[in-house]
């Protein structure tokens, strides 16, 4: 009897620690900087909102996220396709490296970027004699931010392509169906939710991005100073509030495309 | 079509993942072994790679223990109601929708010095905001879904016939756990751990935030990288960034040899 109990107390500490950890670490932290936020009113909220430099920080954010997660979509869907389907020397080289943006810091990727776009480099260089500017410019932030979110669209396309069945695309061909249609009626839609949903994830790193970016985006306000930059600098200066007003704003659009992501894949798993 | 998309794909590897990482090396060794070693052997950057070394410690111990435990609960507990259960789930997932800074705000929002927390621990002569504590809070935060979101999966799968199986059997809670369930999550929770480890030894924006990068006290291997491009210290940054660089194709190897273990299992 006495063992019993003691389990039952053993358990209960258990429980208990292991929910007040995650209460404690994830959960508390969140509710806290929502509550920060609207303390000094929903006025002061709207007026550090409303800040030109903060949204025109937030603004370009998210433009530039936009276009990574186009890039991202265009590029990541070929690249899981040839990885997939087609066999070639190197081809499981290629598919090691597509983790390493995930296991690379964010400082070191940054540091990269600087090194591959810099006035030394061949690029650098070459985008010189044209009279582009990449480093410091808005391409080099939407260079960094495809860095760091490449692997996202590869790794959830690549499963769908794998499991799916050869016998449709076999069937269309038999029936006629040309190369293109049967890419486009059957296969496109197999990958649909695997792009969309790794797109979504992509657009939302993207968003929070922080250490790529800053060491090339050059942080000009209003002019390439992205949103967690700007939180950064609001830090920095010590204005909490403007700094929280963002992070609210950034938040609550990641969690709505995190939601949407779960929605998605719910979906899938239930039809 | 096949060979231009083969190509295509190679050639975007290429550009975007292999040139960058030739480039740290080179920049690395253009002064030859001296900068390098030279920007390895500073005592700062011993320093930060000691702190550094030190929150990825703690912090895989910590959200090792605690993520498989609640992984263990999320997919088995019958104490938690299944709504409880699914927005707890959902909840997990939270710290990779939050910005490194965001989370490094938050923990200065609560923690800091002004705030009422930050003053009752500073009273205990406990310093949380620029110092060790706070980075490695900020880095539990970043890092916890990642092992959970391994071991979860493989602990639905699995299901729970053989744990029940051996309960019956008259097994204990604690040999059930090592017997039957611990040989099966076994190498997702290393895939988990090499995880945290990679986003441990790579946390910049949470930790740049919280430590406030105070030189010898709280500069970690990430954010002097930082601050050596901000100085023009560019050899120097190439050096230590190297390093991290090396570290982190190391644990993707050794990343790669447990998904295929994780495959045969």
């Amino acid at each position: 009897m006495s063992s019993m109990l003691q389990g039952r107390w053993w358990s209960w500490g258990f429980r208990s620690a292991v929910m007040i950890y995650f209460m404690v670490l994830i959960v508390l932290p969140i509710l806290g900087i929502y509550g920060q936020s609207l303390s000094a009113g929903w006025s002061a909220f709207i007026d550090n909102i409303t800040e030109p430099l903060a949204w025109k920080a937030v603004f370009l954010t998210v433009k530039l996220a936009i276009i990574a997660a186009v890039i991202n979509i265009l590029v990541g869907t070929m690249s899981a396709w040839v990885l997939i389907r087609y066999r070639f020397p190197g081809r499981r080289l290629l598919n090691s490296l597509v983790d390493l943006p995930f296991a690379l810091p964010t400082a070191v990727a940054g540091l990269m970027i600087l090194l591959l776009l810099g006035p030394q480099s061949f690029v650098g260089e070459w985008a010189d004699k044209f009279g582009f500017a990449i480093l410091f410019h808005e391409p080099a932030i939407v260079i960094a931010m495809i860095f760091v979110t490449f692997p996202f669209v590869i790794r959830a396309v690549q499963p769908l392509l794998e499991e799916m069945d050869s016998s449709e695309e076999e069937a269309a061909y038999t029936l006629g169906a040309t190369k293109a249609r049967t890419f486009l009626r059957v296969i496109m839609p197999g990958m649909l939710p695997g792009i969309a949903s790794g797109a979504m994830l992509a657009f939302s790193r993207a968003l929070a991005e922080f250490g790529a970016v800053v060491l090339v985006a050059g942080n000009i306000p209003g002019k390439t100073l992205i949103a967690s930059v700007y939180i950064f600098g609001e830090i920095e200066s010590d204005n909490a509030a403007g700094a929280t007003a963002v992070s609210v704003l950034l938040l609550t659009f990641s969690f709505i495309i995190l939601w949407l992501v779960n929605y998605v894949q719910m979906r899938r798993k239930g039809v | 079509m096949r060979r231009l998309l083969i190509g295509l794909t190679a050639v975007f590897f290429g550009l975007l993942l292999v040139v960058p990482v030739i480039r740290i090396a080179m920049g690395a060794w253009n002064e030859g072994w001296t900068g390098f070693a030279g920007g390895l052997t500073r005592p700062e950057t011993l320093h930060a790679l000691w702190v550094t070394g030190l929150i990825v410690v703690v912090v895989t111990l910590l959200n090792t223990v605690f993520g498989v435990m609640l992984s263990l609960y999320l997919v088995r507990a019958t104490w938690l109601g299944k709504k409880l259960k699914q927005l707890l789930n959902s909840l997990v997932d939270l710290p990779f929708a939050v910005s490194p800074v965001i989370g490094g705000l938050m923990i200065v929002l609560l923690l800091g010095p002004e705030t009422a927390l930050g003053a009752m621990f500073n009273w205990a002569g406990i310093d949380i905001v620029y110092a060790l504590p706070g980075m490695i809070l900020a880095t539990l935060f970043v890092t916890f879904p990642l092992l959970v979101r391994e071991v979860m999966p493989v602990l639905q799968e699995i299901g729970a016939g053989q744990e029940e199986a051996a309960a019956t059997l008259g097994s204990y809670a604690w040999t059930t756990f090592w017997r039957v369930t611990w040989p099966s999550i076994r190498w997702s929770v290393v895939y988990g751990v090499v995880l945290t480890v990679a986003r441990a030894l790579g946390e910049f924006g949470a930790v740049l935030v919280v430590s406030g990068n105070i030189l010898f006290k709280t500069q970690t291997a990430t954010t002097l990288v930082y601050q050596d491009v901000e100085n023009f210290n560019l050899t120097a940054a190439n050096s230590v960034a190297l390093v991290l660089a090396a570290g982190s194709v190391g644990l993707l190897l050794f990343m790669e040899w447990a998904k295929s273990r994780k495959e045969v299992h």
